[in-house]
This record gives C-alpha cells, sequence and structure tokens, in this order.
C-alpha cells in the first residue's frame, strides 16, 4: 500500500515525516544518499531511524510544585545487516555530514566490495491507533496543574493519616521515521502521557507509602475516564490499608490473581521467554517448543500492539512493520514467537511488528507490545470462594525472569489473605515466584472478569526500557511459592 | 592541576555560556551540565559477530532557578539559535514551579579533588580496534565452552569502552570538568538440565583501564563454572535458616541500605533509618562507607553533582547508624549540612547518589564462612524488586546452593528470602576479607545468622 498523503494532518504520520523534511532538510534524496553510504561496504540491509522526542514534566510534592522540567532529544540511528551481524552508529546531530559518518561507521560491519544500486524509498501509510485533538505538552500548564492539585487534595482528604502526597505528570510526543534498504519508508507520531500518585500514611511511628498511576498514547482526554481523584484516592486507600498489613505466609500456596495488573505474570512468565532473539539463541526454556503445550488448556496468552491508546500500544515498529495482535500461546499450546527483522528471516516467518528500541541511541530487539490473557468462564467470586487457604494478589510493583531456566518472581504491594473462601486480612509486600510453564500448567480457574491494566508499565531488557501494557483476567494458580515470613 | 582537553575546554566555553544566558534571561542563578561520551562495543555469540556498536555523543542539562522557582531542561542541540530558544524554554518553564524555599545552588563548599590523584582516565582505552575486541571477546566465550563439556550454549560474550567528559558550570562561578574512561568483559554460558530448562550464569570484570580487567580466559571460566554448578537445581522445604551472601547479592544489600540511607527518603519520611541516627542498629561488623577519592575505582569523582569537592563519608560505623546522605535541597529541608553526595544527570535536578559504596572487609575468607554453617543456604542470584524501604520489609526471589555441614551441597532455586532489613543487618553474623571493584558498589561475601527461605 502506498499512497501520497492526502492533506498534511497535525500529530500524525504525515507530520512526522514533515517535521524531518522541513525542519532537517532529510528528504527522499537525502535518505537514499545515507542508504547508500551504510550499505558502500556491501550489506545485505540497511535501515535509518529518526527519532524527535519532546517530554516535560511536573514533580508537585508538599501541595507545591516542586520542579518543571522538559527538554528536546533528536537523532538518527543507523543499521547495517550483514548475515546476522549487526553495525550500529548514531548521531544527534541531523546534519547531513554527520548522518553521512554514522552511516559510514555501522557500515564497517561488513567488508565485501559488492554494492547495491540507488535505492529510493517509497512512504508506506500505517494505521492510525491513537489518533488525539492535541497532546498535552501542548496544552498550558495551568490545566495540568488543577488536574495535580485536585489528586492532591482528594488524597489527602482520603484519611488524616494521610502526611504526605507526591503527584508527577509526565508527557512525550515522539516523531519517527524508519527507511529500509528494501524501500520502505514509514513514520509515526506517538504521544505520552504518564500520571502518578504517591502516598504516605503516618500512624503514630508506623509508616507506609503506596502509588498509584496510569496513562497511555493520549492527550489531556485521558482524565476523562480516569478521574485524578480516583487514583490519588486509590493510592491513599492502599497506604492507609497497609497499616493493618499482616505477616504474608511463606511457601507453595494457592495465589488468585487478580483483574488487570496481574498481567505481569504473563510479561514475566511467558512473554519475556517467547522474545524470538533468545529463542533464535536457543537461550530461552520455550526454544523449539512450538506446538507443544506449556500452560493449562485455560490459558490462551496473547501479545497485542494494535489496543487505542493502550501505553504498549504502536502503529508501526521501530523497525517501520505493522503492528499486529499475535497469539502465543493458545489453548495451553505454544504457537509462536514475537518477531524483530533479523529473527524473523532466521525462522522464515514475517516480521510480527515487535522490533523496538529505547531510542535512536539503540538498536532494535523483539519486545512486547500489550500482553494479555484472554478471560474464561468463572466468575471472580467463585474463583475466590474456591480456596480454602491462600493469597489474593491486587496490585504489583514489577517484576522479572531468567529466560534461559524460566524463573520469574513478581512483587505484590496490595495482597490479601484468603481463609476458607473469604478474602480478609492484607498481608505486607511479598515476593512471589514460579517457573514459566509451571506456574501456567497450574492455572486451573480462569474468570470472565479481563481487564487492561492502567498504562503504568515499563519493560526492561538489555539496558533498553520500552512501555509496554498487560492485562487479566481473574485467575487461581493453585500452587505457586509466596515469600512472606509466616509459616 | 586539571587536565583540560581541547574537548573539556570547547564544552566548557559552551557551558559557561548557557550559564550566562540564563542569568541574562533572568535567572537568579543556574548550572550547566554537558555530557560528551563515545562508546565502543562488540557482542560475539558461538564465536560469531553479533553487532558493533560505535558512536559518540552529547547532552546538555540546564537548573534555572528564578525567585525560588526551578525548571530543569536537557538538549542534544547545540546549535546558537537552538540554545538560545532552549534558554528561554528554560526560564518560562520556571515560572511554572512554586517558590520553594529550600531549592537553589549551594552557599560553599564548592571545589574538586586534583583529578591526577583521582585516576580517573585511561589514555590507551581507545586505541581498542575492533579485530582486537572480537578477538578479546571471542576469547572469553571459548574459554567458557572450553572449561566445562557440560556447557552447550551462549548468551554472548562482549567486550566494551567508553570515555566521556563532564563539565559543570554555575552561575556562582564554579567551573569542573572531569574525564573519565570504563571498560568491561562479559558473557553469559549455559548448560542444558531437566525439562528444558537451561542454567545459565554470567561473569564479568570491568575498570577504568584495560590493563586491569582480569583476563578473558578468566572471565570465561568463572561464568561456567557458576553456570554448571546449578545443574540439578531443586526448591527446598520453607524455613528460617542462615543464608551467606555471594559478593554478586551483598552489594545489592548494602545499594538497599545506601538508598535508604538517602535525604530523599529522610525529607519524605518513608525509610526504615528514619530516626535512628547515631543509635546502634546494626551488628558491630558493618562498616559501610561512601568514598568517591579512590584512586582508578568506577564510582571516583572529583566533585559532586553540584560542584562540592568530594569527601569520603560513613554511613554506618561498627553497627552504627552515623548519618544520612544529602545534597544540598534534601540538606536544606532537614535543617542540616550537605555530605556533598549530590549525583546528576543532564535531564534532571541534583538527587542523592553515592559514588563508590563499600562494605569494609572483614577477615574470614570465603570458604571458612561457608564452612561455618551446618544447614543453611549460599545465595548467589536474587531476583526481582520485592523491597519497601518505608518498612523495610525484604522480600525476593533467589538461587543458590545448599549449605550441608559447612560444605556446598546441591544447588538450589526457585526460592524466596524475606525479612525486614531493620533486623537483617542485625542479624550479620560474619563479613568476609573478599573485595573485588568490578562495579561502584562493593561488599564482600557475609554470612546473616537467619533469614526465611520460601519453597515448597
Amino acid at each position: 500500500m502506498s499512497s501520497p498523503a492526502p492533506q498534511l494532518r497535525e500529530y500524525s504520520a504525515e507530520s512526522a515525516r514533515a517535521l524531518f523534511r522541513n525542519r532537517y532538510g532529510i528528504d527522499e534524496r537525502a535518505l537514499s544518499e545515507l542508504l547508500d553510504v551504510a550499505l558502500s561496504r556491501g550489506g545485505d540491509y540497511a535501515d535509518l531511524y529518526f527519532e524527535h522526542r519532546q517530554t516535560s514534566s511536573i514533580a508537585f510534592e508538599e501541595s507545591k510544585v516542586k520542579t518543571a522540567g522538559g527538554g528536546i532529544t533528536q537523532g538518527l540511528g543507523v543499521r547495517v545487516l550483514a548475515g546476522d551481524s549487526t553495525g550500529y552508529a548514531y548521531t544527534e546531530d541531523l546534519s547531513l555530514d554527520s548522518m553521512r559518518q554514522a552511516a559510514a561507521t555501522a557500515a564497517k560491519i561488513c567488508d565485501r566490495q559488492d554494492k547495491v544500486g540507488p535505492i529510493d524509498v517509497a512512504g508506506e501509510v500505517g494505521p492510525d491507533r491513537y489518533r488525539i485533538e492535541k497532546p498535552s505538552i501542548e496544552i498550558p500548564s495551568a490545566e495540568k496543574l488543577a488536574i495535580i492539585r485536585r489528586a492532591d487534595e482528594a488524597a489527602r482528604a482520603y484519611d488524616p493519616s494521610i502526611t504526605r502526597v507526591n503527584v508527577s505528570f509526565v508527557e512525550e510526543v515522539k516523531h519517527v521515521m524508519v527507511a529500509t534498504s528494501d524501500g520502505r519508508l514509514m513514520a509515526d507520531f506517538q504521544p505520552m502521557l504518564r500520571f502518578n500518585v504517591q502516598c504516605l500514611s503516618e500512624v503514630g511511628n508506623s509508616r507506609q507509602t503506596a502509588v498509584d498511576g496510569g496513562g497511555g498514547r493520549l492527550g489531556m482526554e485521558y482524565f476523562v475516564d480516569h478521574l485524578p481523584e480516583d487514583i490519588a484516592r486509590n493510592a491513599a486507600r492502599m497506604a492507609v490499608t497497609q497499616q493493618k498489613g499482616v505477616d504474608a505466609p511463606a511457601g507453595t500456596i494457592p495465589v488468585v490473581l487478580g483483574a488487570g495488573e496481574s498481567g505481569i505474570l504473563l510479561h514475566e512468565a511467558v512473554g519475556h521467554g517467547l522474545e524470538a532473539d533468545f529463542n533464535r539463541k536457543e537461550t530461552s526454556m520455550y526454544s523449539g517448543r512450538v506446538g507443544q503445550p506449556v500452560a493449562s488448556e485455560l490459558c490462551t496468552v496473547i501479545d497485542d500492539g494494535t489496543i487505542d491508546h493502550s501505553r504498549g500500544t504502536i502503529n508501526v515498529d521501530d523497525e517501520g512493520n505493522v503492528a499486529k495482535k499475535n497469539v502465543l500461546i493458545e489453548n495451553g499450546v505454544l504457537q509462536g514467537y514475537l518477531q524483530d527483522r533479523i529473527s524473523a528471516r532466521h525462522f522464515g516467518v514475517e516480521a510480527s511488528g515487535n522490533g523496538r528500541r529505547e531510542s535512536f541511541r539503540h538498536y532494535p530487539m523483539p519486545r512486547m507490545t500489550n500482553t494479555y490473557m484472554l478471560p474464561g468462564e468463572s466468575t471472580p467470586e467463585d474463583i475466590i470462594k474456591s480456596v480454602k487457604k491462600g493469597l489474593y494478589a491486587k496490585a504489583f510493583s514489577g517484576g522479572q525472569v531468567n529466560i534461559s531456566k524460566g524463573d520469574f518472581v513478581f512483587s505484590v504491594t496490595e495482597g490479601y489473605l484468603i481463609e476458607d473462601g473469604e478474602v480478609t486480612h492484607p498481608v505486607k509486600n511479598v515476593n512471589i515466584i514460579g517457573n514459566g510453564p509451571d506456574a501456567l500448567s497450574k492455572v486451573t480457574m480462569v474468570g470472565n472478569d479481563y481487564q487492561l491494566s492502567d498504562g503504568r508499565w515499563t519493560c526492561g531488557k538489555d539496558g533498553q526500557s520500552v512501555p509496554v501494557g498487560v492485562g487479566m483476567p481473574t485467575v487461581l494458580v493453585s500452587g505457586i511459592t509466596v515469600g512472606g515470613t509466616q509459616r | 592541576m586539571i587536565e583540560v582537553t581541547a574537548q573539556s575546554s570547547e564544552l566548557l566555553n559552551i557551558a559557561e555560556d548557557v550559564c550566562r544566558q540564563a542569568r541574562v534571561a533572568g535567572a537568579d542563578d543556574a548550572d550547566v551540565l554537558i555530557g560528551a561520551g563515545t562508546e565502543f562495543s562488540v557482542t560475539i555469540r558461538r564465536q560469531e559477530v553479533e553487532n558493533i556498536v560505535e558512536a559518540s555523543s552529547r547532552a546538555l542539562g540546564l537548573r534555572a532557578i528564578k525567585g525560588g522557582r526551578v525548571s530543569v531542561s536537557y538538549s542534544s542541540d547545540f546549535n546558537a539559535d537552538s540554545l538560545r530558544q532552549f534558554v528561554a524554554d528554560a526560564l518560562e518553564r520556571a515560572a511554572i514551579s512554586d517558590v520553594d524555599e529550600a531549592a537553589g545552588l549551594p552557599d560553599d563548599g564548592y571545589g574538586q579533588v586534583d583529578a591526577a590523584t583521582l585516576d580517573l582516565f585511561d589514555p590507551d582505552i581507545e586505541d581498542m580496534d575492533g579485530d582486537r575486541a572480537i578477538e578479546l571477546a571471542r576469547r572469553c566465550e571459548q574459554a567458557g565452552f572450553d572449561a566445562d563439556s557440560r556447557i552447550s550454549n551462549s548468551g554472548g560474550a562482549s567486550y566494551g569502552y567508553n570515555t566521556g567528559s563532564r563539565v559543570l558550570v554555575n552561575s556562582r562561578g564554579f567551573a569542573g570538568t572531569s574525564r573519565g574512561s570504563g571498560c568491561s568483559l562479559s558473557v553469559e554460558v549455559m548448560a542444558d538440565d531437566a525439562d528444558g530448562k537451561k542454567q545459565n550464569d554470567y561473569w564479568y570484570t570491568a575498570n577504568r583501564f584495560f590493563k586491569n580487567l582480569e583476563t578473558p580466559e578468566s572471565v570465561g571460566k568463572k561464568a561456567a563454572e557458576r553456570a554448571v554448578r546449578k545443574l540439578g537445581a531443586r526448591k527446598v522445604p520453607t524455613r528460617e535458616v542462615p543464608v551467606v551472601w555471594d559478593p554478586l547479592v551483598s552489594r545489592t544489600l548494602i545499594g538497599l541500605l545506601a538508598h535508604s540511607a538517602s535525604g530523599e527518603l529522610l525529607y519524605r519520611r518513608s525509610t526504615f533509618l528514619l530516626d535512628l541516627e547515631g543509635q546502634r542498629v546494626a551488628s558491630p561488623l558493618l562498616t559501610i562507607v561512601d568514598d568517591p577519592l579512590l584512586a582508578g575505582k568506577l564510582g571516583s569523582r572529583g566533585f559532586d553533582g553540584e560542584g562540592l569537592f568530594s569527601i569520603k563519608n560513613e554511613l554506618f560505623r561498627d553497627g552504627t547508624f552515623v548519618q544520612f546522605l544529602l545534597d544540598t535541597y534534601t540538606a536544606r529541608k532537614t535543617g542540616r549540612q550537605s555530605t556533598h553526595s549530590a549525583v546528576r544527570g543532564v535531564g534532571g535536578t541534583p538527587s542523592v547518589g553515592t559514588s563508590n559504596l563499600l562494605l569494609l572487609p572483614g577477615s574470614s575468607t570465603p570458604e571458612e564462612i561457608i564452612a561455618s554453617v551446618d544447614d543453611g543456604l549460599y545465595m548467589t542470584e536474587l531476583l526481582g524488586f520485592g523491597d519497601n524501604l518505608t518498612t523495610g520489609d525484604f522480600s525476593r526471589g533467589a538461587a543458590g546452593l545448599w549449605i550441608e555441614r559447612g560444605q556446598l551441597s546441591y544447588p538450589v532455586a526457585e526460592i524466596n528470602v524475606s525479612g525486614n532489613l531493620r533486623q537483617m543487618i542485625a542479624d550479620v553474623e560474619i563479613v568476609g576479607n573478599d573485595i573485588d571493584y568490578r562495579s561502584a558498589t562493593v561488599a564482600p561475601t557475609l554470612k546473616m545468622s537467619k533469614l526465611m527461605v520460601s519453597g515448597l
């Protein structure tokens, strides 16, 4: 599909291309020349990743704006592939001289005499999954301050023990453009908003902190469905609840994972291990297991870059491929991996739209977008009722996985004991550890209450951070190791 | 004497100019940080080149203060017109902030320690060419395969170096420059275990000076030894036992303690160390210092993120919690003096951080420590971030080897370790003599008398 832009719309792929063309003179001719330099020593493939990123942040503390921050970075990353080897170079200076130099540096990965002919790139049009009226970064700060103050007041009003409230409002607009030596040119405009509230509850000498927040690829529209008061009250509620936290149990017990945030289990237990680079290298414990059962039949797990406005959504990935909805596990059976260009070629499959990178300073690799489990038949009430003694895990601060062993952890920040089918006492923060296929084979009930977690997750891999989304229905894992202190 | 290279002096001119422009535009005070550097790295896997990355970059950060209102701004565009606009935007941004009495530049304490005594830069490090780097990484990985026939795969081996200059200038007349280098060699190898699991581990060496790195052969061999000893790892029953912390994990513990001792958590009343200054809270074996003045070490620096001269700070002495680490802001918020512990990146305000954070060694060897345990865990890995510094509650995933009658007996995995930091630091029973400066945060092997291990 290739067509000229009908008319230039603001905050769109077209505006991204226009920005690089008009401000930095990067037109089709410049792209063609840079690709030519990148392949001047005979590489198999080259791509150019242009990025212009503007951020703004407000840090609010003690009911005052403490610091306003912001800035702009721009740059080009040049990648040249020779077989499975990557040459990578980047520059922040978008003058033609500096860009040529970066291309020549990346070209050094190869040392052959064969030279490709001239490369012309043609613009393609991707989907438009986060169309917004205006990025919040262009909205006067007074409107954002009003939102922040509403959150601050709501948190303080929630309970007299709330003594400190920190609110942060972080915005980003990113224009990206990818040109490839197979003649493709893709661009995207990527907005991001992130709102966060942290509360301290003090009762005598007992202090508890809790955090809530969210966001997505949205502007101020985010606050229509997510009232700042609700986010603030939830953070305050968790801090206050923690005051009554009892020691969490220690040992292998049934755990009910609440809808939404528990998707972090999928991200760690399944998602990373299915990134195709690890499987190409056979360093993942999921290597060579496509077509085999790796989870209970109740589990269907999807990585989906196409959910409108979600934090993990991308119109096109950072290699210029359109994002897709990819089924990773269907009824417990492993279906395939998350691919980037290198691994897709290795496996002889189509790129799955998962080639992502943190910035122009980084080369792309297979990464998740929004990872979730499809809902099942059970009601959340029945799931909890089925547990005699266990843990109900509702909110989380993060997780980690060892790809090769498959052992993964996630940290519960809001959890409760389940006693005789009833949710009873809140427990202190606790870590849960499991092994990917083992934990997923013990999923014995899946709820009908699927939720996408609010957009606050960032995934780290090999030193690169990218925004992601997670989602989950309520799920029962019949046995998993909870790291409390109470026998 | 400060060595000012041509590049540093150019960066210094730019920083001074931006600082001056900020003052002209109405800032009462301003400071400007420029970081510029080069990076080079090679990764090979199964002896083939995976990637080579080579680049130079630079960025600039401006903190502007006007009428007690603060903004921080960053840019990587050094074009003169762009910088003028950048300064104007920074001042406009400051107007969004409220007046903060504690904000602003330090009043005194400026200065820098003679860079020559700190030995931060290896002039030979950039001599490395791509072919030599590939060869180093190949030797390292090969040594891993050669060390044990059960090593069946590799996650790759990398050699990389970076060099960088930092310039910090402020409107009170401070102008500091420093130049540093660092390099590292690492490898991850694995062996096949039951159920499709692969037992992997890694090893690395890192230093400011190439000549001080461990040999590629030694790095590869250690990675292989660490991986194969995990073969057949199993879960263990849930119970409280003595735990020996390998240096790779004991440094995580002292990192958490230093974070708990930061001025930010102090004024936010969000640390379990609140109200404990001057009190004996830990084992008398625990002495933790933050020392930026060690020659040639990765965390060494001549001045802090606000231009204050570097000093060594004690956090814990013989089990007594001595003091919080403070920058100017957190010192003012809590009515104290800065401990010259500011760190600063171009994108943000100064904050509290550590330089070379050390748990001072004791006299026991790691072998003696293991031999002292009748039945317990030798912990080599921690997984996750399940810590709550407000309460001190600690809960993380772990792996390691089980100790039986003073001997490493069998590998264990998929377990949690849990406790409360306040109790955990009191329970430190032995501190080892093995200090290895492979990172800026360093701790020897240590033994804790008890910790809850949850498994089966």
